[in-house]
């Protein structure tokens, strides 16, 4: 790392996949733990009150986990992109500062209300604190994605003496990049939450510990995700992919590993780019697909990665790799999720313990669809902090220097190492304990036989 | 006009900081000598445990209106103060880490090693917000577009670390004043009487700070002379000064708290009410006058749109805030400490 700009963006790079690690499960989470307190309220059903207060002790490390790795990624706007801030501060500074002001003071008060007031509050005060702690962690999404959504396709700003002035704050909040690409993120966090409630209660029920708690997890995980993980493709994830053919056509071109221009251009499903020869190498390809998916016409013109200028090219292997594992994923998501929800409807879901066993090996895998969906977002908007009108390497701080940015990478780098190890630890321990309201002697009474099969 | 709105609202913003998250961080800096063991010091965190994420979210707030409003402060402070700022990251998170997870083992070991974490980590970012906050009235040395490098060197001067001793000092009185006011025993009766023995480092730190003041910044009196009326800020913290040591004298914990309270935001509204409209003035020398309301400034477009969602957002806020900490009010119950 010689150059100050290769430090900046390793640290932001580094510092903001490891936060998202935790988001992406408490955005999620937190509508699925008020969507288990309402059934709970409805229903007078007290098993999902436990469950909700079981999957509310995931939720609370997490969060914390967010809390502390989410602080330093607004003030790095300041610290290593100060000309990005001195640019983009009078448009950009609107969401984030939205979402201080509408998301977090919501969520971080209503949350200590859920966790430790229950003896202090109503039952209907409890249940509202679950579902402003959920609003709250949406709505943060929501300015974080409006926020990125700027950086892809500016709108609602003019240019003032050579800074963006906001002009509109409707047409921030409501460019249609951030509609379908907050909608794509939120889908894929409650994919992610659904998975590993799913995951975890098929573990219950594969060890036969807390079966009651992973019973109603694995239902309420099963229906989410199906929902969620077509949801994912369809809509939110097409139309994206036509905000990006529309508004990026050359990260579309990167994503597909296109290289030449093509009149009903085909999709490949595999194939590894070769950015020397300027092909693809031993691709599988769906004719025409391409042209039709991103502009609905299978005889459409695509422009290929040749036609635009080198330095406005996004590194391609990166952005094509994680464009496919992405999108991979979520097949593979739809296909378990949709077998799983079979199972679950012919109640033969609790006895495929083989099911079981993909449903809990399953769990790491949402987290990295989403955070290869990041990269196709970030990496493929090289070089670009803002599309078209700044350039990243424009962005960083003039006064910063590669050594001082290092640095602090190799401290960021330590100190989240530290807190990766403490929050698998915790969230081992709590998953081993599970929900204390139940003993586990109760539960470990003899297992009816048809299980054993 | 718009300007000097936004470094009001700015000011209040850092004082709510200040006064809100500086009880979470005074409690934190005496944790290991009130609390004698794991019980008491476990009652310690669970007097800050709900609040202290949310106190935490009005320095982000704080730091969004910045960006939004003055984004070439926010700019050049950050990125001038690297280090010192990623520092503070740090410690941030160290003490998140140390509130957050030391309930969840019941370990004596475990729970040494976060009540350690959390302790040294609010000393230290009481002491840097204090040195911070002394650099920042001193000024630094601004280059001709505007910007600076802070080395420790160069931030580490008697003036800022005497603001941080005061720092420290107030805000441990602050979070014994507030220990006072939510435990029973013998954690209240040692709270109280760190708050009678520091009320008198805190007074004489005080005096020392703001004779020095008026010589790092000989304009300092400026804006008061000029507007009379301005002076009901510090005299709102000498009178809380005074105060402390009468409500004290008569255990009335929640006044003293009060007290600590207005104390706080009276030191720092009169910072910046004899900075106005500086936002970072320039050491003798800089090639840039200092950063103030209208060269750091947004886009007017941007300040205004942001103004109307700021007052309609706090509004909110406070309405909802004032309810949770009513839920809060009185002595931590026993049982409600963190638990897992």
């Amino acid at each position: 790392m010689t150059d100050a700009i290769t430090a900046d963006r390793w640290q932001f790079g580094f510092t903001i996949m490891f936060h998202y690690l935790f988001p992406v499960l408490t955005m999620g989470l937190g509508v699925l733990i008020a969507t288990l307190k309402t059934i709970e309220l409805a229903k007078g059903d007290a098993r999902y009150g436990i469950a909700a207060r079981f999957w509310a002790k995931v939720f609370a490390i997490t969060f914390g986990a967010g809390v502390v790795t989410g602080i330093p990624m607004e003030f790095q706007f300041g610290t290593n992109w100060s000309r990005f801030s001195h640019f983009a501060g009078g448009v950009v500074g609107q969401t984030l500062f939205m979402e201080g002001v509408f998301a977090f003071f919501a969520e971080s008060s209503f949350l200590g209300i859920f966790l430790l007031g229950e003896g202090r509050v109503s039952r209907g005060v409890h249940w509202f604190s679950s579902v402003m702690v959920a609003l709250g962690a949406v709505l943060s999404g929501f300015f974080i994605v409006a926020t990125d959504a700027w950086m892809q396709r500016p709108a609602g700003y003019q240019i003032v003496g050579g800074r963006a002035e906001l002009t509109s704050l409707w047409a921030l909040l409501s460019n249609e990049f951030a509609l379908w690409q907050y909608q794509h993120v939120i889908s894929g966090s409650m994919v992610t939450a659904a998975m590993v409630m799913a995951g975890i209660g098929a573990y219950y029920l594969l060890a036969r510990r807390f079966e009651e708690i992973g019973r109603i997890s694995v239902r309420v995980g099963v229906v989410a995700g199906l929902i969620f993980s077509l949801v994912s493709l369809f809509p939110t994830g097409s139309m994206n992919g036509e905000n990006v053919a529309r508004y990026q056509p050359v990260k579309m071109a990167a994503m597909e590993g296109l290289f030449r221009t093509e009149e009903g251009a085909p999709i490949a499903i595999i194939g590894m780019p070769d950015t020397v020869k300027r092909e693809l190498m031993d691709p599988l390809y769906i004719p025409r697909a391409l042209s039709y998916l991103a502009y609905g016409d299978f005889r459409a013109k695509v422009v290929g990665l040749n036609d635009y200028p080198e330095d406005l090219q996004p590194p391609v292997e990166l952005v094509y790799y994680a464009y496919h594992i992405m999108v991979g994923l979520g097949t593979i998501f739809i296909a378990v999720m949709a077998i799983a929800a079979f199972l679950l409807w012919r109640g033969a879901l609790d006895r495929s313990r083989w099911f079981l066993w993909i449903l809990m090996l399953a769990i790491p895998f949402p987290y990295i669809a989403n955070q290869a969906g990041w990269i196709v977002a970030e990496v493929g908007r090289q070089p670009w902090a803002v599309y078209g009108l700044q350039k990243t390497a424009d962005a960083i701080s003039p006064n910063v220097s590669a050594g001082m940015t290092t640095f602090t990478l190799l401290g960021f780098m330590g100190l989240y190492a530290l807190v990766g190890l403490l929050y698998l630890y915790l969230f081992g321990r709590i998953i081993n304990r599970g929900p204390a309201d139940t003993s586990e002697g109760a539960h470990a009474a003899p297992v009816p036989a048809e299980v054993h099969r | 006009m718009i300007n000097a709105i936004w470094f009001v609202v700015l000011s209040f913003m850092l004082t709510g900081y200040a006064v809100l998250d500086g009880f979470d961080l005074g409690v934190g800096a005496l944790h290991l000598i009130l609390g004698r063991n794991s019980d008491e010091r476990q009652t310690a965190i669970a007097a800050i445990g709900p609040v202290w994420n949310g106190n935490e979210v009005w320095l982000l707030a704080a730091g969004g209106s910045m960006v939004v409003a003055f984004p070439h402060l926010y700019a050049a402070a950050f990125s001038g103060f690297y280090l010192a700022l990623m520092l503070v990251l740090w410690l941030l998170i160290l003490r998140g880490l140390g509130i957050e997870f030391r309930h969840q083992v019941e370990d004596p070991l475990w729970h040494h090693v976060w009540d350690l974490a959390f302790s040294v980590s609010s000393l230290l970012l009481a002491v840097l917000f204090g040195v911070a906050f002394g650099n920042v009235l001193r000024g630094v040395p601004l280059d001709a577009d505007g910007n600076f490098q802070g080395s420790f060197a160069l931030l580490l001067n008697p003036f800022s670390i005497l603001c941080g001793v005061l720092s420290i000092a107030t805000l441990s009185l602050h979070g014994a004043a507030y220990l006072a006011m939510k435990t029973t025993g013998d954690l209240q009766a040692r709270a109280r009487s760190v708050v009678r023995s520091f009320w008198l480092a805190v007074t004489v730190l005080l005096v020392a700070v703001a004779a020095a003041s008026f010589v790092v910044q000989p304009g300092f009196t400026g804006n008061f002379s000029r507007m009379p009326l301005l002076l009901v800020v510090p005299l709102v913290g000498i009178a809380a000064l005074v105060a402390i040591p009468l409500y004290a004298g008569r255990q009335q914990d929640g006044r003293v708290f009060f007290a600590t309270s207005a104390l706080i935001a009276g030191t720092l509204g009169s910072a910046a009410a004899g900075l106005f409209p500086k936002l970072l003035p320039a050491l003798e020398g800089s090639r840039y006058p200092a950063l103030d309301i209208y060269n750091t400034a947004s886009p007017p477009g941007s300040q205004q749109i942001a103004l109307v969602i700021y007052l309609i957002g706090m509004a909110i806020v406070i309405v909802y805030l004032s309810k949770i900490y009513r839920v809060w009010r009185g002595k931590i119950r026993p049982g409600e400490a963190y638990h897992v």
